[in-house]
């Protein structure tokens, strides 16, 4: 059955070829003959919804049981449409579209799951919901066919909605995720069954159709759905979106058939085919609970444009403790009016470790779905050990009020992000009186030696990969990212240099009024030694602007950079995890090429016996394989939708930034023409 | 040097540092210099009704060594010593701006063309105006030399502004820059000597004690401006490069940057300015301490006389004791006497118009000072303002 879902030709086609046929056929049969209720556990355990284990869901399980058949949906309906498109005649297409349909609705005998398809299929219309099937069919139809008749027209459409979902389209994500709670709510109740009469309805839909007809015209069939998917793959400007669903028809079509392919043996084989078919299905799991979050995120954003009501800020550096133990506490306060917290305004005391252990925590959970985490300010043992030991010195000062406005941003930069803020380490960073003591973030100990050891493998194997990007999107934003990070550092050490050298020319103008005071004081003409000693003032009063202004060169704008630069490295981060994805899909591809050569030699060499495990390590590898793809294209999705997330973030703060920059240094002119002002008259009166 | 007008307004845009009477008798002016590797060639114009010149109007080409052996014999002149000599112009030095021009060059490839670009042009600024200020300064030494009713009729001034070819003046042997060396260690440890020396004058006590106090406030107040507008400068040029690196930025990525690009820009020219007025009190503070060092000079010549006269006196008694040459003792201490007198007499005229100029240019240059700071600061103030709301709107 490999024919179907691989995108490479098979070794032996035409050896294979027969045997296939045969399966099918058994298989379908086997599957009809179960659909009609004989052994429902039995079912259960291969189909790839049924086995999801209900620890994956985490607080919402809901949310994930619709998720799933939504998925499961989306990839049918394509499926027929490219069945469709083969067809010559638009009337055999009807019949082949509704009859599954029919199917679906005697099968099912509930309405409801059905809202999901002609939604999916048909530009999603509130109108479409209330009315009967009949007719949704026919509006169906229609949709079919006012589309332009492009070689994936229809699958446009519903990739379309699908893509909408990606990238946060408003209405028809909406319509997307709305609906399915309905369904939602009404499927648990009946614990259980009906989740399993779903995939019933699948397996239903699915082969029902197509051992009525001939099984040549089957065949046709199967063999136009692979190549269908892959041609718009390359050439239609969705590729990205377009390759989740050719790959999640794959796999269902794969599950399916795996499960048709198998039940015939199944009593000498049921224990082989659990696991294998149970592998995809776990990641399906992690899958579907990203996609609940995803919209909750989707929404969130939407929310965030009008309304993000959540104030937090980092005051009272307070230290604590004494001597190289001491530490510097900070008082975290929230103010907001989101539901999620128990009340309207909290306050927390943290140190240092804690904002870096919340890092820690972000990272592991959410770095490798392709989020980017904003990154903590860097652990500076030099400027805290002064902090430690040095009393009330200014250097020491300036580096606590730098690390307090870098830990406030930090936070203030993690709740701006939606999905991170749902995140309950996040509640309980905010809330809770006491956090348990990070452990890990210390820079010196084993934990982070080994970090250490973990980013060298990570640089190392980032230098091994090489990815060849098909994705022009992504090509250009790595390069994007890359050359900003590399300009904003430039920028950076530019800036710094501002700093430093108007911290210079503060201090040489406050020598120079020294200086000309003296100046005055010994010049013999009184009006002019009254001038000098009024200019003295002056440069005094100049050099106390500069000093400001340094210090709102450097608050306002030099750590601002600093932030980007680090958040950039947060950005590129991303991008590794999304090579890393590609990067373990395509060694599953390789195996799983290796693993047909095996097969194909075994059946050279006529060794049945050896040839079932071969074909068993196949499946599994096609799994692999595919839940590989579907995770690149999952942190594929996420990366982008972040980067764009980020884009739009980094425009808004710096806009921010520079205006308050510039009020600053318009501030400081505005200071100096006073001074100067007053001055004119004092040199006009020397005489 | 005794009245000093400021109606000319020429005469006040040409001059930074000084005031001079503006005679129309003889008009001195540096329309043009050359530079040609380190020779800068100064074009003198010079318009004339004195009888003594043989045309009223003409050109003459002269170099910067010329200026300094003008120099070297005016000081050499007995009649002068009472008299407070110009200080000559200095060295003209275009090492930095060369320098930096070289390192530019070198490090080209490194940059981007826009940042280079910028580098340049403002390279060429800051050539532009060092230059411009060698060429003033140059100026100013003449314009002082003929606006003296004493310098202005000698014999040297005269031929250094006439003869229409090369003066080609003997370049400085290094037997006679050693001899220069010696001598100002001489003068160094003579005036450290001098300065113990009793002062029979009040006037010129009280002369000596304020200009040696004022002469080092002044340098150390010259060093610590150079120092500001040094720093302001680096602002500046940080200014600059934020710009560039700014520009870059928005070139690659087309967001809400650029609006402020075209802001930074504009404010490094705002410092720029802010740096170049500084400039100017640090000129003329650097002038003064020249100027001051003149009067010094002065004061050190006529302490030498008074010395010379003091000891002529001891010869005298001397020799009234041996009794003999007393004839010729007395002559020399008639001489000595006579000299001092009269180098007293002219030092305090030269001094008390030394300190109403200084008074002058000092308002002078602060009011425009003054007024240069608050025009870039409204200036930098409108351009931030206008920024401001162009973000804010956009």
């Amino acid at each position: 059955m490999a024919a179907s879902s691989e995108r490479s030709p098979p070794p032996f086609p035409d050896l294979e070829e027969p045997e296939l046929l045969e399966d099918r056929d058994e298989g379908a049969d086997a599957c009809h003959r179960r659909s009609t209720g004989t052994s429902i556990s039995e079912m259960d355990s291969p189909s790839p919804d049924t086995s999801r284990p209900p620890k994956d869901i985490f607080n919402e399980p809901p949310e994930d049981i619709f998720s799933d058949p939504l998925s499961n949906i989306n990839s049918e309906p394509q499926k027929k449409v490219d069945a469709k498109i083969s067809s010559p005649s638009s009337d055999e297409a009807v019949d082949l579209f509704s009859e599954p349909l029919d199917d679906d609705s005697e099968v099912m005998s509930s309405p409801e799951v059905q809202n999901p398809m002609p939604d999916l299929l048909s530009e999603p219309k509130s109108g479409v919901l209330g009315e009967p099937p009949v007719q949704k069919n026919a509006a169906r139809q229609q949709d079919v066919f006012e589309e332009p008749p492009k070689g994936s027209s229809k699958s446009s459409s519903v990739k379309k909605a699908a893509s909408a979902e990606m990238l946060g389209d408003d209405d028809e994500e909406e319509d997307l995720f709305k609906e399915p709670p309905k369904v939602v709510t009404r499927k648990p109740q009946p614990s259980g069954p009906p989740v399993d009469v779903f995939t019933e309805v699948k397996s239903d839909v699915k082969v029902k159709p197509q051992v009525k007809d001939d099984p040549t015209d089957l065949f046709s069939e199967e063999a136009l759905t692979a190549p269908a998917p892959k041609p718009s793959a390359n050439s239609s400007s969705s590729s990205r979106t377009n390759g989740v669903h050719s790959e999640e028809q794959d796999l269902f079509s794969e599950a399916t058939v795996e499960l048709s392919l198998d039940s015939p043996r199944n009593d000498r084989k049921k224990d082989a085919v659990k696991p294998s078919v149970s592998a995809p299905a776990a990641p399906e799991a992690s899958s579907s609970s990203k996609a609940p979050s995803k919209t909750l995120e989707e929404l969130e954003e939407e929310e965030s444009e009008d309304k993000f009501d959540l104030n937090i800020s980092v005051t009272n550096p307070e230290k604590v403790g004494d001597g190289m133990n001491a530490y510097m506490a900070y008082k975290v306060s929230t103010q907001t009016s989101l539901t999620m917290f128990r009340s309207k305004t909290f306050t927390v005391r943290r140190r240092f470790s804690d904002f870096l252990g919340l890092f820690e925590k972000l990272s592991e959970k959410h770095s490798q779905n392709g989020y980017i985490i904003p990154p903590p300010p860097e652990k500076s043992i030099l400027g805290m050990t002064k902090v430690k030991v040095g009393k009330e010195d200014p250097s020491s000062a300036e580096f606590v009020e730098r690390r307090r406005a870098a830990l406030e941003r930090y936070l203030q930069r993690v709740v701006c992000h939606p999905s991170l803020l749902q995140d309950p380490d996040v509640r309980e960073f905010l809330e809770k009186e006491e956090l348990p003591r990070a452990v890990s973030t210390q820079a010196l100990s084993g934990a982070g030696f080994l970090k250490m050891l973990n980013k060298a493998t990570d640089a190392v194997s980032k230098m091994t990969i090489k990815m060849n990007e098909q994705d022009v999107w992504f090509d250009e934003k790595i390069q994007d990212v890359e050359n900003e990070e590399q300009h904003l550092r430039k920028l950076h050490v530019m800036v710094e240099s501002l700093v430093n050298h108007r911290k210079e020319l503060s201090g040489n103008t406050a020598v120079f009024a020294k200086s000309v005071a003296m100046l005055g004081s010994s010049e013999d003409n009184t009006a002019l030694s009254r001038a000098l000693s009024q200019l003295a003032e002056v440069e005094d009063r100049i050099e106390q602007l500069h000093q400001e202004q340094a210090s709102n060169d450097f608050f306002t704008f030099s750590e601002l950079l600093a932030d980007y630069i680090r958040l950039l490295g947060a950005v590129r981060g991303c991008f590794d995890q999304r090579m890393k994805a590609w990067q373990r899909w395509q060694d599953a591809e390789n195996m799983l090429q290796k693993k047909r050569e095996t097969e194909a030699k075994l059946l050279w060499a006529n060794k049945p016996d050896k040839l079932q495990q071969a074909k068993d390590e196949i499946a599994e590898w096609e799994a692999k394989v595919t839940q590989y793809e579907r995770d690149f294209e999952r942190i594929s999705a996420t990366v982008r939708k972040e980067v764009i997330r980020f884009d739009k973030e980094k425009a808004r703060d710096f806009k921010r930034q520079i205006i308050k920059y510039l009020e600053s240094v318009l501030h400081s002119q505005q200071q100096m023409i006073k001074y100067w002002e007053a001055f004119l008259p004092e040199a006009k009166a020397i005489a | 040097m005794t009245s000093i007008s400021e109606d000319s307004d020429k005469e006040k845009v040409r001059s930074v540092s000084v005031d001079l009477n503006n005679d129309a008798s003889l008009v001195i002016d540096i329309p043009d210099a050359l530079c040609e590797r380190d020779k800068v060639k100064f074009t003198i114009h010079i318009k004339t009704t004195l009888s003594s010149f043989q045309k009223s109007e003409f050109s003459v080409p002269r170099q910067h060594e010329d200026f300094i052996w003008l120099h070297d014999t005016i000081v050499e002149t007995e009649e002068y010593a009472g008299l407070i000599i110009p200080p000559a112009p200095p060295k003209p030095d275009f090492e930095g701006p060369r320098e930096k021009m070289h390192k530019l060059g070198e490090g080209e490839s490194s940059m981007t063309k826009e940042e280079y670009a910028k580098m340049k042009q403002e390279l060429e600024a800051e050539y532009l105006a060092v230059f411009k200020k060698t060429v003033q300064v140059h100026e100013v030494f003449l314009q002082r030399l003929s606006s003296h009713p004493m310098f202005r009729k000698d014999r040297n001034f005269q031929i250094f502004l006439e003869y229409d070819q090369d003066l080609t003046v003997r370049r400085k042997n290094a037997k006679e820059m050693f001899g220069g060396f010696f001598k100002n260690m001489v003068k160094s440890a003579d005036e450290v000597l001098i300065s113990g020396v009793k002062e029979v004058d009040e006037f010129f006590e009280q002369e000596k004690i304020f200009l040696l106090d004022y002469s080092s406030k002044i340098k150390d107040a010259t060093a610590k401006a150079e120092k500001m507008t040094r720093s302001h400068k680096n602002v500046a040029d940080d200014y600059n490069h934020i710009s560039g690196a700014m520009n870059s930025i928005a070139a690659d990525n087309n967001t809400a940057f650029k609006k402020t690009i075209s802001v930074c820009v504009l404010q490094k020219l705002e410092d720029r300015v802010a740096s170049d007025q500084e400039l100017k009190l640090t000129e003329l503070l650097r002038y003064y301490t020249r100027d001051i060092q003149a009067a010094k000079d002065l004061l050190y010549r006529r302490a030498r006389a008074l010395a010379d006269y003091e000891n002529s006196n001891k010869t005298l008694d001397k020799a009234r004791l041996k009794g003999k040459d007393i004839a010729q003792a007395e002559e020399n201490q008639k001489q000595c006497l006579r000299k001092f007198d009269k180098l007293s007499e002219s030092g305090k005229k030269e001094l008390t118009s030394f300190k109403a100029r200084r008074v002058v240019a000092f308002r002078k240059n602060l009011i425009e000072m003054t007024e240069l700071e608050i025009k870039h600061a409204k200036n930098s103030m409108s351009l931030l303002q206008g920024s401001i709301e162009i973000l804010n709107s956009n």
